[in-house]
């Protein structure tokens, strides 16, 4: 049985959403995403540097592979929604991670501004995942708007501490039924089985995978927590108990005197 | 008078560069693939298709932008 992500009629099999910056080289980062088969991959738009001209990075990314966009650099709404329309003249299609992003020092998203960017992106027909911090009211504000997915912050951008926000994650979880991804702050693959298990569409791993020892290695790592992690939330059913519950047939007859 | 050098800035940066006629020109002279870009002339975006149509003339501002790895 597939059990597939589907976003604007596109059906996503891998739900390990994979972000391409701070990999060592552009061919560590190719050789990743063949590896894993990532079928969502963010990239950012930034000036050309015309001195140097570099690679560039579509030519590392499978052309199967559905490009988001991040907006990261804006600190508005009306900065976010530039970077929305360059990217969609750029040819690269209208998926838009809507980062939008007033302080340095934490990275944390401005809720208020990202609502303002996807009302209006989205009556455009961009498909918009718009990158918050956990809050309710704000994700039913964004679902109303026409977010096609939520992406909650697990902790700082970065920071690769986890899943800090895990409760408020659960809750967008119990109470949104657009798709919840965790983006940000997922420092291991069992923080990315965590969110998968909690019942999370998708996840976005950028930093843990491309500064590991091994990129490759790390992302078949969460590869294969994400696809665990999805599995037990499809099939798990025990409730938790305060008390045991005996998984062995108790040995009657070891008692049977007493 | 006429001159064979005109004043625009690119990316932030004020430049002279020879007097051309438009930004198809442009990405010629700075050697860049207009596949793999996309540009702003004074704040406005160019259809790809348009840049051959697009005059360049003194003090326009220019953002040639790409994309590069991110999260």
């Amino acid at each position: 049985v597939s059990d597939y992500l589907t976003i604007d009629n596109k059906e996503l099999k891998n739900r390990l959403f994979i972000g391409t910056g701070k990999f060592p080289s552009k061919t560590i980062l190719k050789e990743t995403l063949q590896k894993i088969k990532a079928d969502v991959v963010t990239i950012a738009l930034r000036r050309v540097d015309i001195e140097s001209k570099e690679d560039n990075i579509l030519d590392f990314i499978p052309k199967s592979s559905q490009l988001m966009i991040n907006t990261s650099g804006a600190r508005s709404a009306k900065e976010a929604m530039r970077i929305a329309h360059l990217a969609k003249a750029s040819g690269c299609g209208n998926w838009i991670k809507l980062e939008i992003i007033p302080d340095n020092k934490y990275l944390l998203p401005d809720n208020l501004e990202t609502l303002k960017a996807t009302e209006t992106l989205v009556k455009e027909g961009f498909i918009i995942f718009p990158y918050i911090s956990p809050e309710l009211s704000m994700a039913k504000r964004l679902v109303s708007a026409g977010a096609s997915a939520i992406m909650p912050l697990g902790s700082p951008i970065g920071s690769k501490r986890g899943v800090k926000t895990i409760e408020l994650v659960k809750i967008l979880i119990d109470e949104i039924d657009t798709p919840i991804i965790v983006d940000a702050g997922i420092g291991h693959p069992s923080d990315a089985a965590l969110c998968m298990e909690l019942g999370c569409a998708a996840v976005l791993v950028n930093t843990a995978i491309a500064t590991a020892k091994d990129p490759i290695a790390m992302a078949e790592g969460f590869n294969m927590a994400v696809k665990a992690g999805r599995i037990a939330c499809n099939n798990a059913t025990c409730a938790q108990s305060s008390f045991s519950n005996a998984s062995s047939p108790l040995t009657g007859f070891l008692h049977s005197n007493d | 008078m006429s001159t064979n050098r005109i004043k625009i800035t690119i990316n932030g940066k004020e430049e002279q560069i020879p007097k051309i006629n438009t930004l198809a020109d442009l990405i010629s002279l700075k050697e860049l693939d207009s596949k793999k870009i996309v540009i702003e002339k004074n704040l406005q975006i160019i259809d790809k298709n348009n840049l051959h149509i697009t005059n360049i003339n003194e003090n326009d501002k220019i953002e040639i932008i790409s994309f590069v790895g991110g999260g």
